[in-house]
């Protein structure tokens, strides 16, 4: 296999909704093993970018391409075939069953009789929870009963669980603890290590400086630029957002402001 | 291993500060609504019986009573489902009376004129082809809702009307009779009962089921270092358990034919009639039905992928969409189940009536859901169960049945049952708050 060819590319995606264009014209890719940051104000349209990617949305334009290879997702047991699993910014949670039901929902192990297999799907949650969340006990309650950060391990332990080989992680530590946040740093450094490619949606420059291997910034639905956390400042992202200026060390997109000069 | 450990160490520190009916709960892990529910159960029977002088507690009405409840116990446990996804479905007794009239018209009318009077395969064909209508209709519906995103409430709504119109159709409103003799065991009645033998033999099946149930449900918490239950209160399960099961069996076994069918039982055979001749119903055959359903709903909603859809589903819709669940064929799935099972009740209530009749299943939506919700179903969506809903059945039945005991007027039955459901949601609102606490 081409050493360059990216796992995963999204190219012109355009999606709208009524009049709003959510995602206009984006085009992203991604490495094995390499974490892609995507950064921006509320409302960019960061979210609707990788639910295109997760099949939780139909895009109206454009092409997904895996391993080089033109992908058919249009919903999300689609995108599950590719090795694409998601943590979603609401954690998309079923808050009335337990946690067990929840990392297997969808893909439940089964009996040899078809019936579903309880016991055993929370002997594998344990073993996960185990190493996510070691403290944690509460097996046997809906996840509704759960702490935020709780509840936040039952999704990440979804995602992780089925070997994925893209993982996304949209706002992963927004109801975290610092410890827990340094935690789920240190989980996406090893997931890395073994070779997964991670889309990384965040509000902390800081985090995004330390783990992302390139940061993309988006504004108004259009990527601003792309940029190496070695070639530029954390100021000069923060004005990509703020301003949609793109700064020399950054390769710009389709949404940079154009200079009058 | 250290999972184990820990967990039975927070429970020996917890349960010193526990007072005893707290620890009785914690380790027979009974749910505390459901008590509740057979608590008010008991509180209601206790009370008829006190009022009516006795009457209420007797094998006879306790026999009438559960093949009373045995049509609306079945539909309730659809609902159950079709209530978890935060749907509803106006339509079941409209439903009812439809298939019950489609079934009466084929074996009294059409099938003896194709196969001649009283064919043996006249039920059997006439129930399949009732259920075939019924899952269609569900189909229909469930695809209108599903599919095309009208809401539940509206199309089984237009339903409510649309089945009830379709029902006066069949026959411009006249009424079918007689049954199929076969068809007519359905029903209940002396004939439509197993006996004494039968019964002690399903109640011994049923006893040695639960037994069997603990013991694996134990072995696979051993199996996975899961904290197992006290041996005392698996045992006392086990016992409760069989004595509840053994004492219904003993209430319809001690309620005896009445002494005219006996008597024509004998003659038949060409036997004198023996002085003290007590020859007992036993479980009525609609009632065994509605256990079958029970248990086998239940199984689907516990053990199967389909049942774990249906509360995600109900849970958060969009979770189980992002899930990759087919969440729009899961609802399909469960209007479908709905249309069966109202046919099984329509064969029930045309069965017991031995006539199909334009107004069967009149009004029959609204206890039915009122079944589900006083059995712990939540409008809100993923949460209720099949056993809670069919006490809920068996309560709203034990209410009716002990008002007409005690002469109370028709507008007061109606006005006193009305004012339990509300007062029964507004306790379980109030009892869901303090549990969350
Ligand atoms: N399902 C939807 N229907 C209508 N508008 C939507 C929907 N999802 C997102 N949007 C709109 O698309 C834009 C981008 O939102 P989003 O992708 O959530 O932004 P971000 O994740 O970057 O904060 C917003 O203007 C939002 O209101
Ligand atoms: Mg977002």
């Amino acid at each position: 296999m081409a050493e360059n060819t990216p796992l995963v590319e999204m190219k012109n995606i355009s999606i709208a909704f009524g009049g709003i264009h959510a995602v206009e014209d984006v085009s992203i890719d991604l490495h094995a093993g390499e974490v892609v940051a995507l950064v921006g104000h509320n409302g960019a349209g960061k979210s609707t970018l990788i639910k295109i990617l997760s099949g939780a949305y139909t895009r109206d334009a454009g092409t997904i391409l895996v391993n080089g290879k033109e992908a058919q997702i249009s919903n999300p047991r689609d995108a599950k075939k590719y090795g694409i699993e998601t943590i979603y910014q609401t954690l998309a949670l079923a808050d009335n069953v337990d946690a067990a039901a929840n990392l297997f929902l969808g893909r439940e192990l089964m009996t040899t009789w078809g019936t579903l297999d309880d016991v055993a799907m929370e002997s594998e949650t344990r073993k996960v929870m185990g190493r996510l969340n070691p403290r944690f006990q509460r097996f046997k309650e809906p996840v509704s009963r759960l702490s935020g950060g709780q509840r936040q391990s039952v999704a990440i332990a979804r995602a992780i669980y089925f070997d994925a080989r893209i993982l996304i992680m949209d706002e992963p530590t927004a109801a975290l603890g610092p410890q827990e946040t340094a935690q789920v740093s240190d989980l996406v450094r090893q997931l890395k290590q073994e070779g997964i490619g991670i889309f990384l949606i965040s509000h902390d420059i800081h985090d995004v400086f330390d783990l992302a291997d390139r940061v993309v910034v988006m504004k108004n639905g259009q990527v601003v630029g792309t940029a190496r956390p070695g070639e530029v400042t954390e100021d000069d992202v923060l004005g990509m957002i703020i301003l949609g200026k793109c700064p020399p060390g950054a390769v710009p997109g389709p949404g940079a402001l154009q200079m009058a000069a | 291993m250290t999972d184990v450990k820990s967990e039975a160490a927070s429970q020996g520190a917890g349960a010193a500060a526990e007072s005893a009916p707290a620890r009785f709960l914690k380790a027979t892990e009974l749910d505390t609504r459901m008590l509740g529910m057979l608590g008010a159960l008991a509180v209601i029977w206790i009370g008829f019986h006190l009022l009516s002088g006795g009457l209420f507690l007797t094998p006879r009405n306790l026999w009438n009573l559960s093949v009373q409840s045995a049509s609306v116990a079945i539909m309730s446990t659809g609902m159950v489902l079709v209530i978890v996804t935060r749907n509803i479905d106006l339509s079941v007794g409209s439903l009812l009376g439809f298939v019950g009239m489609v079934m009466g018209v084929t074996q009294a009318e059409f099938l003896p004129d194709l196969l001649g009077f009283g064919h043996p395969a006249t039920w059997i064909i006439a129930l399949a082809a009732g259920a075939l209508l019924g899952a269609l209709i569900g189909a229909l519906q469930g695809f209108i809702i599903a599919y095309m995103g009208v809401p539940a409430f509206i199309v089984t709504l237009g339903g409510l009307l649309v089945w009830r119109g379709a029902a006066w159709w069949v026959t411009s409103g006249r009424t079918v009779a007689p049954m199929d003799a076969t068809f007519r065991l359905m029903g209940g009645g002396p004939d439509g009962a197993i006996g004494a033998f039968w019964s002690w033999v399903v109640g011994i099946v049923a006893c040695v089921a639960l037994v069997l149930m603990l013991v694996h449900g134990r072995r696979q918490r051993r199996k996975f270092n899961f904290p197992l239950r006290p041996l005392w209160a698996e045992g006392f399960l086990a016992t409760v358990g069989c004595a509840l099961i053994l004492g219904a069996i003993a209430v319809a076994n001690s309620y005896p034919w009445p002494s005219g069918i006996v008597r024509r039982y004998f003659q038949a055979q060409g036997l004198p009639v023996p002085e003290d001749a007590f020859i007992a119903h036993g479980i009525a055959i609609p009632v065994l039905i509605a256990i079958g359903v029970g248990v086998i709903m239940t199984f689907l909603a516990n053990r199967t992928r389909f049942g774990r859809y249906v509360f995600a589903i109900g849970g958060n819709p969009e979770a189980a969409e992002l899930a990759g669940i087919n969440t729009r064929w899961v609802v399909m799935k469960i209007f479908i189940l709905m249309g069966v099972l109202a046919t099984i009740a329509a064969a029930i209530s045309t069965a017991r009536l031995n006539a199909a009749t334009n107004a069967l299943g009149t009004l029959d939506e609204l206890l039915v859901i009122a079944a589900a919700v006083i059995g712990g179903t939540s409008l809100g969506g993923g949460v209720g169960t099949i056993a809670g809903a069919m006490i809920g059945a068996v309560l709203m039945q034990s209410l009716a049945s002990g008002m007409i005991l005690l002469g109370v007027d028709t507008p007061l039955q109606n006005i006193v049952v009305g004012a339990v459901l509300v007062i029964a949601v507004w306790l379980d609102t109030v009892y869901r708050k303090r549990v969350k606490k």
